[in-house]
């Protein structure tokens, strides 16, 4: 998809003057995925199984060449046909090459962030192929024409309101139809879909190296229905989704579905061993898995920050990030958004085109609070500022008035003349300043202490 | 035993009063205290901004004033944790004992008067106020500290009020709040919209209760801010 994110500042700004709307869905959204995964990790000792979910993505992505090779003799051995994709165009021409072998026009797509990232939809929409969204969220924002804004609640930014004009528009559905009319519609238009589409496309939670196994865990049935119904079924799966084995999967799965919406566990989990056997009734004849890098392999020579590939996109650290919250994931300019968005936008993107979303946090601190495999997230934004000053990415304003700072820092006289020249300024030179002139068109005026702290003790005891 | 008060570049320009009031409050639970003429910033907003080399400069020139404290104590969790995880982290190439050893002595002003000094009750001149406690981020997730300041409030009489968000972040982050001011000011709504009517709202950080009260201010409406060291002080003496 095409990365906005170095526009994150005025994106975010337009956001909240223009659409307040998408505030308040937010906020209500992401406070209640983030309340009930307080609670489902309070029902089990969630810290014991945080830390081993670490080492169990760790072991695997430090191991990752060998799975990789693994994953690939299992899953061969199963009757799955693999594919290795570094690029974005290597996926879409992978999957040119198996929608033309089976006569494909109409996909039917399970969620798959990586599907986004890698610009799939636009993609078999140039080939002249109909691609129709399955999942309820995703449904929903594919007839908007707008790209997730978050891993897990594609549509949380939208009101029950605005669906129910977009479903007046599209269904002929009353403008006052409840949830379960909206989901009603929704379900005969995708029945209809999964029924005459050729092939179901799909990401993958978990590949199971020992066994060739890929986990798909989800809330609504589309998934099953995308990998069983269709003729061939083609998987997306990131290089770091590997975990070594099958005693891996149940707590991967169940952890996951604790952290991402506080179940212990999804409604549906599949687990995909193959096509269609000799005998079966159903499954599709043939099954692709792409195994893609699109700048992980890079990411993962990364000593300070290769550990954000343990990430199992379970959304978490956005629900509970309250920078996220106050404009969800448009903001951002690219499908992760976020802290992990933040984390990987400079690792997968690089530093020039990523390296403005780790500025899109108060280092809070939530984040790490809350991953599920004990990402470091906050300390990774600081990392990539970091390596955003040192490259020479801020502006030179800031850069200045650091150096500056730093250097009246070290000498106290001249620190403390600094602050009472800045009292001494007229206000309305204040506005003007760089920095303090933005802080003060949000807030009332600087409440100076009169002396200052320093100033009386100078003058007496205190 | 003696400590030296770091009060922080915002506690000396924007919370003077609290600052004084810490080494009152600190004196009258048999502590001698000193300030350090020498101090300035700790260096944090250089540090987070991802100014090493600049925060560098800071970190060594506040080692350097701080070096002869027996126990460091910041009314402010924030720069506390700068002083304790912040510089091991900027000096961690280096190692640095001195940096280490500072760490070790250094405390947020609730978080010493309950760990260090094991005093859990100050006063009780909190009877009948309802006091909402902001806890800022560094305070809660760096230092660990959540518990101190509510103990001591509690202790004194003051009636805790629930807050839906009073573990998040108000969204000051130093120069996150002039970089991105109107993301800023939608996190310090949030906190004042959950607001449920306290008489005063309450946290360990300068910078925390300068971003809400400023945004409080600037809407028009809300509740008193003061600073924990002023509210336990006058609750020493009294009432708020």
């Amino acid at each position: 998809m095409e990365v906005r994110s170095r526009d994150y500042a005025a994106r975010a700004r337009a956001t909240l003057r223009d659409e307040p709307g998408v505030r308040e869905a937010v906020i209500g959204a992401t406070v209640a995925f983030d309340r009930h995964r307080e609670q489902a990790y309070g029902e089990v000792d969630a810290d014991a199984w945080r830390a081993w979910a670490s080492d169990v993505k760790g072991h695997a992505l430090t191991n990752l060449a060998d799975y990789l090779e693994e994953a690939e003799r299992r899953l061969t051995e199963n009757g799955v046909v693999v594919h290795w994709a570094e690029t974005a165009a290597d996926v879409h021409s992978v999957l040119e090459g198996v929608a033309a072998a089976h006569g494909v026009r109409r996909v039917v797509k399970g969620k798959s962030m990586l599907s986004e990232e890698l610009g799939v939809n636009a993609a078999l929409q140039g080939q002249g192929i109909e691609v129709v969204e399955t999942d309820l969220g995703e449904y929903v924002i594919q007839l908007f024409g707008e790209p997730p804004s978050h891993i897990l609640g594609p549509a949380i930014h939208r009101s029950l309101h605005d669906i129910q004009q977009l479903f007046h528009r599209v269904h002929g559905t009353p403008l006052d139809a409840t949830p379960e009319d909206l989901a009603a519609a929704a379900r005969s238009a995708l029945r209809e879909a999964f029924l005459t589409a050729e092939m179901g496309i799909t990401g993958g939670n978990f590949l199971v190296a020992e066994t060739g196994t890929l986990a798909l865990i989800e809330n609504e049935g589309n998934i099953r229905l995308a990998t069983s119904v269709p003729k061939v079924h083609v998987a997306l799966v990131g290089i770091e989704k590997v975990v070594a084995r099958w005693s891996d999967l149940a707590g991967m799965v169940q952890l996951t579905s604790r952290a991402a919406t506080g179940q212990a566990v999804g409604t549906f989990v599949s687990m995909i061993h193959g096509p269609r056997r000799d005998g079966e009734p159903d499954g599709p004849e043939a099954v692709h898995v792409i195994l893609v890098d699109n700048g992980r392999t890079g990411m993962l020579a990364d000593e300070s920050t290769w550990e954000a590939l343990k990430c199992v996109r379970c959304g978490a650290c956005l629900n509970v990030c309250p920078v996220y919250r106050q404009t969800g994931g448009h903001a951002y300019g690219w499908v992760y958004s976020g802290p992990i968005g933040a984390v990987l936008a400079p690792g997968l993107l690089g530093l020039d085109e990523g390296g403005t979303l780790p500025f899109a946090s108060s280092l809070c601190g939530a984040c790490t609070e809350v991953c599920p495999v004990r990402i470091p997230l906050h300390e990774m934004l600081l990392t990539w500022r970091r390596r955003a000053v040192e490259a020479g990415m801020a502006p030179t304003t800031e850069r200045v008035l650091m150096s500056a700072y730093a250097a009246a820092a070290k000498r106290p006289a001249l620190f403390r003349i600094g602050a009472a020249g800045l009292r001494l300024l007229p206000s309305a030179v204040r506005r003007r300043l760089p920095f303090l002139g933005s802080w003060l068109s949000v807030h009332g005026a600087l409440p100076w202490s009169r002396p200052s702290f320093m100033r009386r003790r100078k003058d007496g005891p205190t | 035993m003696r400590a030296t008060l770091f009060v922080t570049c915002l506690g000396d320009q924007f919370f003077a009063d609290a600052c004084a009031d810490s080494a009152e409050l600190l004196r009258s639970l048999g502590v001698d205290v000193d300030v350090a003429m020498g101090q300035t910033c700790c260096g944090q907003p250089a540090y987070n901004a991802g100014y090493w080399r600049e925060a560098m400069r800071m970190a060594r020139h506040t080692v350097e004033a701080l070096a002869d404290a027996e126990y460091v104590v910041v009314p402010s969790g924030s720069c506390a944790a700068m002083l304790r995880g912040g510089y091991a982290e900027l000096f961690a190439p280096e190692g640095g004992t001195a940096v280490a050893e500072l760490a070790g002595r250094t405390f947020e002003l609730a978080e010493f008067i309950v760990r260090v000094l094991g005093v859990e009750d100050v006063g009780s001149g909190l009877e009948g106020h309802a006091v909402a406690y902001h806890h800022g981020c560094h305070a809660l997730r760096e230092l660990g500290s959540r518990e101190e300041p509510l103990t001591l409030l509690g202790n004194a009489g003051a009636e805790l009020v629930e807050w839906e968000a009073a573990e998040e972040c108000c969204g000051f982050g130093g120069l996150f709040s002039a970089k991105l001011p109107e993301v800023s000011a939608a996190m310090a709504d949030r906190k004042l919209d959950t607001l449920p009517g306290p008489d005063i709202v309450t946290s360990a950080d300068p910078g925390c209760l300068l971003h809400l009260s400023g945004r409080a201010a600037q809407r028009g409406n809300g509740p008193v801010f003061r600073h924990v060291a002023s509210v336990l002080w006058e609750a020493a003496n009294g009432s708020p």
